[in-house]
């Protein structure tokens, strides 16, 4: 079988897989966002953490809820990786200093995964697992409780109640991300990832080199970091690591954790608004730029374009043999398009129009199908500035499934779309313009500047790959990065739940003759073209910059 | 008695004992549970598919590795280390030194760096003289570092243009080394998941066990 025809066939099994997953899974996570029946286990959790599972909160609890969760959790996250030394199972790596830990604590609780050290070197099993592991599960759930809000701020009426933060985080850690993580870690295990507390063993080669071979709890945290959209490898090398992605097989299995939850989303949206048509027209605007970057990229890279590629006859640097050219451009475009970050291949050595797609889409905002949660809820927004759009070219006041889109509501959807796009900017800005900062830059002239807008969109889209030839390890980069995260995870969060609390308080207007409807091909287009022109009028200068640049110079 | 805390306070108890709570739950009891289960079901890859060759462990089929010849002087850092012509040779690697299992990644050379477009120059001529082949037929993943840098196979192509060298070097015949590369050629996964590759590390160890 040739290599294109192996490479379409594979993502035609992933969109198969993905489609059979659509409808159960969707209808799941609405139950689980829905019900108001407690498992047993969960009441005995609400009772420890002290929580009435049945009490609703108003938008400013909920939101007080999601940030103390969150600074608790870089705090403990903090302190365990400067506590490492004297604990379990840390394999007598060296201290990390005070601004790297920081930056990671909040790269894991911001669900970006952002890696300034490398994990094998850096990191001890008890911190992986009881640290950053957890962040993987706990953010994740963070992202999926923060779009149930929103969605109840559609499906509720004339109240100031968006649900209880606390059931909603217990409940998809338990009934969703634990147990489809337990079978793909074993799934995982089986396919050749390590799973077992070893540290280095040494052995000596065949040709009599000492190799020290690792070990780790790797496949239990694989499974999360890809389900989660989180991204951050075990390894140094991520999923291009033969023990985290050891085949063909464990690479599609990959894949598809990374975009099973985004993508079933719409669906949980739909049932939960009670129309599955808008779930469908969602789902198709995030598949749509799924399928077309997806295409684009793969195409960029069989092209291998760029002096040193086309010296190699195949654009080959930083990918394994195991996975060739489609299953790297397949895992490329899907981890950022999700705030994924982790990689099978290395971006900085992709072609100049291969990177520059990586990097375009995560200044999508990561919404197509973006993170778990956070994909969606970016979406929602994106939905209503579409329809608000609409409704100024027919001059009347725009609602959405029933709901207003007032000077309020649009106030906070604005606030949401600037927020990014702000910290990616002046970051890059800042950072071209310290000497020092530049000095940190691999490669030099356009892809250099590639190296460094790509460090600050991933940071503040929470994507978390990097074009990793630019040094990042440094008191400034670890710290302006570390603010980039975590503001463009909360900033976007906090303009969310404000957006959700006015929408639940609304009385619903029944539809008329002049509603747009929006679940129809004609929004589709809509919601499609005004993503392309919100990203596009926003960083086609940096794009221009870098990527195209050097694109058009090779 | 003293006033309760105030609100915002007593949220972050509750955050905290909440964090606690799932750290017991996800971060300890679900992976313990999922290492036991792979130990006992899974034992042999869960451990990292270690390799013997006479009993004793030579690596993982999983983990690339060098196939140099020993250094002049073991103790200087800046000799080059220089391919063992009895081997099939791997890719080259940015791990470390090379194929450093402790130290996995990838150069980060962008497209168009000028010095990976030397390095791609360098290795087509050494991998062509090295081989004995032309150096327009030289695959590309010869002349690339892999992403991990511990990429543990090669393209049929690579391994095919390396039997005559080695054929030579051991005194077997070239035919019987062809076949032994086809037996060691994996097809993709279900027939079309990822690529084709030839394992350097489970070749090389057949190599050595022909008489």
């Amino acid at each position: 079988m040739s290599s294109t025809l192996a490479g379409w066939m594979q993502a035609l099994a992933l969109v198969g897989a993905l489609a059979l997953c659509y409808r159960p899974l969707g209808d799941y996570i609405a139950r689980i966002l829905t019900t108001p029946r407690h498992l047993r286990a969960e009441r005995g959790i609400y009772k420890v953490i002290g929580v009435d599972g049945d009490a609703d909160q108003r938008w400013p609890v909920y939101l007080r809820s999601v940030l103390a969760f969150s600074a608790v959790s870089v705090l403990f996250l903090y302190g365990l990786i400067r506590l490492q030394g004297y604990l379990l199972l840390n394999l007598g790596v060296p201290q990390m200093a005070g601004h790297q830990a920081w930056n990671t604590a909040i790269s894991f609780v911001a669900n970006t995964n952002w890696q300034s050290y490398g994990g094998e070197s850096a990191m001890g099993h008890l911190v992986q697992m009881a640290g950053l592991a957890v962040q993987n599960f706990v953010s994740a759930a963070v992202g999926i409780a923060v779009v149930a809000a929103l969605i109840r701020g559609f499906t509720r009426n004339r109240t100031d109640r968006l649900g209880n933060f606390w059931v909603d985080l217990v409940r998809i850690n338990l009934r969703l991300l634990l147990p489809i993580s337990i079978v793909f870690a074993l799934v995982l295990a089986a396919s050749g990832v390590i799973q077992n507390f070893h540290g280095f063993h040494e052995v000596t080669n065949l040709a009599g080199d000492v190799q020290k071979i690792p070990g780790g709890p790797v496949a239990s945290q694989e499974v999360i970091k890809l389900l989660g959209t989180n991204g951050g490898g075990f390894f140094n090398a991520n999923s291009a690591h033969p023990f985290e992605n050891p085949n063909g097989f464990s690479n599609l299995v990959e894949v598809f954790l990374l975009l099973v939850i985004p993508f079933a989303l719409p669906r949980t949206f739909g049932r939960m608004v009670g129309d599955n048509r808008q779930g469908y027209a969602i789902v198709a605007v995030m598949g749509l730029f799924w399928v077309a970057s997806t295409a684009l990229l793969t195409f960029a890279e069989s092209q291998h374009s760029g002096s040193a590629l086309q010296a190699a006859g195949a654009a080959m640097e930083g990918k394994e043999q195991r996975f060739g050219i489609a299953a790297s451009g397949l895992f490329a475009a899907s981890t950022t398009l999700t705030s994924t970050g982790a990689v099978n291949s290395f971006h900085d050595s992709f072609t100049p129009f291969g990177g520059g797609i990586t990097v375009f889409n995560m200044m999508l905002g990561e919404i197509a199908p973006g993170g778990t949660g956070s994909g969606l809820y970016g979406m929602l927004v994106l939905a209503i500035v579409a329809v608000f759009v609409a409704g100024l070219m027919v001059g009347r006041t725009p609602e959405y499934l029933g709901k207003k889109l007032g000077g309020r509501e649009m106030k906070f959807a604005s606030l949401y779309i600037l927020t990014t796009p702000t910290i990616v900017l002046v970051g890059t800005g800042v950072a071209m313009a310290l000497p020092g900062e530049r000095a940190g830059m691999l490669n030099s002239g356009a892809h250099g500047f590639s190296e460094v807008l790509y460090a600050f969109t991933s940071a503040a889209n929470n994507n978390g790959s990097a074009f990793g030839g630019i040094t990042v390890n440094t008191d400034w980069y670890d710290t302006a990065l570390g603010l980039a995260m975590i503001f463009g995870r909360l900033l976007p969060i906090v303009f969310v739940l404000a957006l959700a609390g006015s929408l639940a308080q609304q009385q619903p207007v029944p539809a008329t003759p002049g509603t747009l409807p929006t679940h129809k091909p004609l929004f589709v287009g809509l919601l499609s073209g005004v993503i392309l022109i919100v990203v596009g009028l926003t960083y086609f200068p940096a794009l221009a910059l870098g990527p195209i640049a050097e694109g058009l110079t090779s | 008695m003293s006033k309760p805390l105030p609100a915002a306070v007593r949220t972050h108890f509750t955050a905290l004992r909440a964090l606690l709570v799932l750290t017991v739950i996800l971060g300890v009891a679900y992976p313990l549970l999922v290492t036991g289960i792979s130990q006992v079901a899974f034992s042999e890859k869960a451990n990292g598919s270690i390799v013997k060759a006479d009993g004793k462990e030579v690596g993982s089929s999983l983990i690339g590795q060098n196939f140099n010849l020993p250094k002049k002087n073991p103790d200087d850092p800046k000799e080059e280390a220089q391919p063992d012509p009895k081997w099939f040779q791997p890719r080259p690697s940015a791990a470390g030194t090379g194929y450093d299992a402790s130290s996995s990644g990838a150069s980060n050379q962008g497209p168009n760096s000028e010095d990976l477009l030397k390095a791609v120059n360098d290795r087509r001529a050494a991998v062509a003289a090295f081989d004995g082949v032309d150096p327009a037929s030289v695959p590309a993943d010869a002349l690339t570092a892999s992403g991990s840098g511990l990429d543990p196979d090669i393209s049929p192509a690579y391994a095919k243009e390396q039997v005559n060298r080695v054929a030579k070097e051991r005194g077997l015949p070239a035919d019987m080394l062809n076949q032994l590369v086809d037996r060691y050629t994996e097809s993709r996964p279900l027939g079309f998941l990822g690529n084709e590759a030839v394992n350097v590390v489970l070749l090389n160890k057949a190599l050595s066990e022909q008489k």
